[in-house]
C-alpha cells in the first residue's frame, strides 16, 4: 500500500507555463428553439504533471467543460466566449480536422462508462492498435510490440492472451484499464478523465486510480479529473475547482479547500460527502426490542451455464439477525451475493434452502396469496429511480397503487394518504399529477420511498437505494430515511457497495464476499477493528480516507 | 431541472411536423371521408352505367373516365373506399387482438406456453401469406368479410411476435417488479403496467398492417375471392380494368394509384408513430 506516497502528492511544478489554460469560458446549448447557458465565466489552469479536479453535482457543467477542452461538445453546444489554450495556443475555435490530430496525441480522454466505451466486436488488442494507426504508425511489428507493452503496463497479463480477447470477456475494471492504455498510448500531455471510476466497485476503483496515479508520475502527464465525489478529489488531486450551475464556486489547493472551505456550496459538499462526513450519533435501539428479521442458513444456487452438475453459489449459508427499529447493512462488491440475499428477504426470490423469518413468518415458505399479503410487511426500494417508476403513470397513481392493491378504502381516503405520504417525503403537492420524467433523480427516489412506505410496512429493504444519486442528493435521502425510521419505527436492510454510506446509516453490518458473510457485527466494531483482511481492504478503499487523514494532521 | 425541461417540450410541440407526414394524414383523412360519406364527393352512381358513354376517356364530366358498362370511374373509386377501408380495418382488428393476446400470454407466462405459442407463430410465418389467406377463405367461404378475416389471420403472427418481444422487454423492467412488490396481482399488473408500455410499437405496426391489408384485400379482390362483382372494391376495379388495359389505361391506373398512395401514407404514419416511442 502506497499510502505514504498518496499523502504527499508529487509537488506540481508551478514555475513553468501552464499546459492548459481555460479563460472566461462560456458555453451555450441550443435545443428545441430555446438556448441555455450552461457554463459561464469558468477559468482555470493545469500545469504539466498536475492533477486538477473539477467537482460538482450533475448539471454543474463539469462534463461540458471537459468536453469543450477536448473539442467534443455535442452538436447543439457551442463555445460562446473565452479561450482554451493548450501550450499557449487557443484551440477553442479550431476546426474538427485540426483537433482530431491533437486528440489522442496531446490530449486524451478516459470515458466514464467502460461497459459501453469499447467496440464489442473487435479485440482489445486491435482497439489499442487503432490509436497508433490513426496517428501515423504503419509498422505492424512496432504496433504489436507497443500494444503488448501497454497491456503489460496497465496490468492486463498475460498481454498476448489479453490482446486476443473481446470486451465482454473482461470485467469492468479490466475494461477501464484498456481505456487507460488507449489514453496513455501516445504519452499525451493531458488526460481528461470523466468520472473514470463511478461505475466501478470501491476496491476496483482504488486500483484503477492507483494505476492512473502511477502512470501520471511516470510520464509526467497532467490530469483533468472530473468527479462528483469530493472524496476521490481529496485523494487524487493537487488542486480542485468546485462548480455549481456552470459557475466556479471555489478553487484552490485541495487541502485548503477541504480544511477551510470559503464558499457556502463547498462547505455543503464537504458535509454531504459520505467519506468525509463524521458519522451522526445513531439512536441506540432499546435493548428490549425484539428480533424483527432472522436469516438462517440462506443458500441460493444456480446451475452453471453449459456445465452440468456444477452450481454457482450466489448466496452460501448466510446468517444474521436484525432487531426491530435498527438498520442492518449488507456490504460487498458486485457478485458478492448481497442483492440475492436482499431479494430473498423481500420475497422476490425463493432461496434454495434456509429460512428468512420476518416477525415470525418464514418468507421462504410463502407463495400465491400468502406471499402477496406478506408484501404489506416488507417493501423493497430499488436502486435505479429511473427504472423503477412506470413512465406512463403519474406520481399520484404510482404512490396510490399499493393502497389500491390492498385496502378497500374510499377514493378520498386513499387520496389523503397519498398526499400525506408525498408531503412526508418532502415533495410538493404539485408533483402528484406529473409523470416521473418531469422529476429529478433525487425526487424520483423520494417517490419510490413514498410508494414503499404508504402501506406502513415493518421492514424496508433498500437495494443500493442511494448509489445512483449525487452526494448532496444522497445526503438528503439518507437524512430522510433516518427521520422516517425514528418516526415510524422501521427496520431497514440496507444493501450497498459503499462503506462510507453504510457507516452513516447502519447499526449492524454483514460484509459479504462470493456469497458468504465474512464478517458481521456492530458498525463501530467492524470499522475500527476489522477482523477480516477483505474488510480491511474494503475500508482502506473508501475514497477520501487519505484526504481525511491529511485534514486531521495538517 | 424540471423548469428547464418544460419549455423544451413546449417548443417541440409547436414545431411543425414534416410535410410528408402532413400529406400522408391528409390522404388518409380524404379516403376516410370517402368511406363515411361518398355521396358528398361523387354525385354519379357507382353501379348504374350510362349507356352510350362506355369507355370514355377522363374528362370534365367523368374525372377518371368510365368503364365498359359506362359507370363513372371516379364514383366507383370513391364508393370503393368504404369496402376497402372497412375490410382493412376489420383485418387489422382481427390481427391486432388475436396477435397481441397471443403475444401477451406467451411473453408474460413464459416457459412451455411461450414455446408452444411461438412455434405455432413460426409455422404461420413459414406459409406464404397469400396461400394462407386463400386457404382460410376456402374454409370460410367467399365474401368481403371472410376475405378481411383471412387477411387479418395472416397478420396474427406478426403482431404476436412483436408484442411478445415488447412484453418481454417491459416484463423485465424494474417498475413491473415494483408493481408486484406493491402487492399487485398478476393480471392487474399486466393490465396496468405491461400492456400500456408494450403497446406503442404494436400500434405503429397496426398502422403499417393497415396499408398491407388494403394491398392484400386488393389482391384477393383481383383474384376474385373478395367482394362479388358489382361491388366497387379497389382490387376488383383493377381486375375489371385488366381486360381494357390496352385501350382504357385509366381503368387500372386510377384505383391502382389510390391504393399505392393510401399504402404509402399508412407506412409514413406508422413510421412516425414508431419514432415517437423513444
Amino acid at each position: 500500500m502506497d499510502l505514504a506516497a498518496r499523502l504527499s502528492p508529487a509537488p506540481a511544478t508551478n514555475t513553468s507555463a501552464p499546459l492548459l489554460a481555460v479563460e472566461d469560458l462560456a458555453i451555450r446549448y441550443v435545443s428545441g428553439g430555446t438556448s441555455r447557458r450552461v457554463v459561464e465565466g469558468v477559468s482555470f489552469t493545469v500545469a504539466p504533471g498536475e492533477v486538477l479536479a473539477l467537482v460538482g453535482e450533475s448539471g454543474s457543467g463539469k462534463t461540458t467543460t471537459a468536453q469543450a477542452v477536448l473539442g467534443l461538445l455535442p452538436a447543439n453546444g457551442a463555445i460562446e466566449s473565452g479561450s482554451i489554450r493548450l501550450d499557449g495556443t487557443d484551440i477553442a475555435h479550431w476546426p474538427e480536422r485540426k483537433l482530431a490530430a491533437l486528440r489522442g496525441a496531446r490530449i486524451s480522454l478516459i470515458p466514464q462508462d467502460p461497459t459501453t466505451s469499447l467496440n464489442p466486436v473487435r479485440t482489445i488488442g486491435s482497439q489499442i492498435a487503432e490509436i497508433l494507426q490513426i496517428h501515423g504508425e504503419r509498422n505492424r511489428g512496432r504496433i504489436r510490440a507497443r500494444v503488448l507493452e501497454l497491456l503489460t503496463r496497465v496490468g492486463l497479463e498475460p498481454a498476448e492472451m489479453r490482446a486476443q480477447q473481446y470486451p465482454h470477456q473482461l470485467s469492468g475494471g479490466m475494461r477501464q484499464r484498456v481505456l487507460i492504455a488507449i489514453a496513455v498510448a501516445l504519452r499525451p500531455g493531458l488526460i481528461v478523465a470523466d468520472e473514470p471510476t463511478s461505475a466501478l466497485d470501491v476496491t476496483v476503483q482504488r486500483r484503477v486510480l492507483d494505476l492512473l496515479d502511477d502512470l501520471r508520475r511516470e510520464y509526467g502527464t497532467a490530469v483533468l479529473l472530473v468527479t462528483h465525489d469530493l472524496g476521490v478529489a481529496a485523494d487524487r488531486a493537487d488542486r480542485v475547482v468546485v462548480l455549481r450551475q456552470g459557475r466556479i464556486q471555489e478553487a484552490g489547493p485541495v487541502r485548503e479547500v477541504l480544511a477551510a472551505p470559503k464558499s457556502e456550496y463547498a462547505r455543503q459538499l464537504l458535509a454531504d460527502a459520505p467519506s468525509l462526513a463524521t458519522p451522526r450519533a445513531r439512536p441506540i435501539a432499546p435493548p428490549t426490542a425484539g428480533t424483527m428479521l432472522k436469516v438462517a442458513g440462506l443458500t441460493q444456487l444456480y446451475p452453471m451455464a453449459g456445465e452440468r452438475s456444477r452450481v454457482f453459489r450466489a448466496a452460501d449459508d448466510v446468517n444474521f439477525e436484525v432487531r426491530a427499529g435498527t438498520t442492518h447493512a449488507l456490504v460487498g462488491e458486485s457478485g458478492s451475493g448481497k442483492t440475492t440475499t436482499a431479494r430473498c428477504i423481500a420475497g422476490f426470490l425463493r432461496p434454495t434452502s434456509g429460512t428468512v423469518e420476518v416477525g415470525g413468518t418464514d418468507v421462504a415458505q410463502l407463495s400465491g396469496e400468502q406471499l402477496r399479503q406478506f408484501r404489506r410487511k416488507v417493501q423493497l426500494v430499488f436502486q435505479n429511480p429511473f427504472a423503477s417508476l412506470d413512465p406512463r403513470q403519474t406520481i399520484g397513481q404510482i404512490v396510490e397503487e399499493p393502497l389500491w392493491n390492498f385496502d378497500a378504502v374510499s377514493r378520498i381516503e386513499r387520496e389523503n394518504r397519498v398526499r400525506g405520504m408525498i408531503e412526508r417525503v418532502g415533495l410538493p403537492d404539485s408533483v402528484l399529477t406529473r409523470p416521473p420524467a418531469a422529476l429529478s433523480g433525487g425526487q424520483r427516489q423520494r417517490v419510490a420511498i413514498a410508494r414503499a412506505l404508504v402501506l406502513k410496512p415493518r421492514v424496508v429493504v433498500l437495494d443500493e437505494a442511494v448509489s445512483a444519486l449525487d452526494v448532496t442528493v444522497q445526503a438528503r435521502i439518507l437524512e430522510l430515511l433516518d427521520e422516517l425510521q425514528r418516526e415510524l419505527g422501521l427496520t431497514y436492510v440496507f444493501v450497498s457497495h459503499d462503506l462510507a454510506v453504510v457507516r452513516l446509516i447502519a447499526d449492524t453490518v454483514s460484509v459479504m464476499r462470493s456469497g458468504q458473510v465474512v464478517e458481521s457485527g456492530p458498525v463501530e466494531t467492524v470499522f475500527h477493528n476489522p477482523a477480516n483482511d477483505y474488510t480491511r481492504d474494503l475500508i482502506a478503499a473508501i475514497p477520501g480516507s487519505a484526504g481525511a487523514a491529511g485534514k486531521a494532521a495538517p | 431541472m424540471s423548469g428547464a425541461a418544460l419549455p423544451l417540450r413546449a417548443a417541440r410541440a409547436l414545431r411543425l411536423p414534416p410535410l410528408g407526414l402532413v400529406l400522408a394524414w391528409a390522404m388518409v383523412a380524404l379516403v376516410m371521408a370517402w368511406a363515411i360519406a361518398p355521396g358528398l364527393f361523387a354525385w354519379q352512381s357507382p353501379l348504374q352505367g350510362i349507356s352510350g358513354s362506355q369507355l370514355a376517356e377522363p374528362s370534365a364530366q367523368h374525372w377518371l373516365g368510365t368503364d365498359g358498362l359506362g359507370r363513372d370511374m371516379y364514383a366507383r373509386v370513391v364508393y370503393g373506399a368504404r369496402e376497402s377501408l372497412l375490410g382493412a380495418f376489420l383485418a387489422v382488428t382481427v390481427g391486432l387482438t388475436l396477435g397481441t393476446l397471443l403475444g401477451l400470454i406467451a411473453g408474460a407466462r413464459g416457459g412451455l406456453v411461450d414455446a408452444a405459442v411461438m412455434r405455432l407463430v413460426d409455422t404461420l410465418l413459414a406459409i406464404p401469406s397469400l396461400l394462407l389467406s386463400l386457404s382460410v377463405i376456402i374454409l370460410l367461404g367467399f365474401g368481403s368479410i371472410n376475405a378481411a378475416i383471412a387477411v387479418g389471420f395472416v397478420s396474427v403472427a406478426h403482431f404476436a411476435r412483436l408484442s411478445r418481444t415488447e412484453v418481454l422487454r417491459v416484463r423485465r423492467a424494474e417498475y413491473v417488479e415494483a408493481a408486484f412488490g406493491s402487492g399487485g396481482r398478476f393480471l392487474a399488473v399486466l393490465w396496468r403496467h405491461v400492456l400500456p408500455n408494450a403497446l406503442t410499437s404494436v400500434l405503429a405496426l397496426a398502422a403499417l398492417q393497415f396499408g398491407s391489408a388494403i394491398l392484400a384485400l386488393a389482391t384477393l379482390g383481383f383474384l376474385g375471392y373478395g367482394a362479388p362483382p358489382p361491388t366497387p372494391e379497389w382490387g376488383l376495379l383493377i381486375a375489371e380494368g385488366r381486360d381494357f388495359l390496352a385501350s382504357a389505361w385509366w381503368l387500372t391506373c386510377a384505383p391502382g394509384v389510390v391504393v399505392v398512395l393510401v399504402v404509402l401514407s399508412a407506412e409514413r404514419i406508422s413510421r412516425s408513430l414508431g419514432a415517437r416511442r423513444t
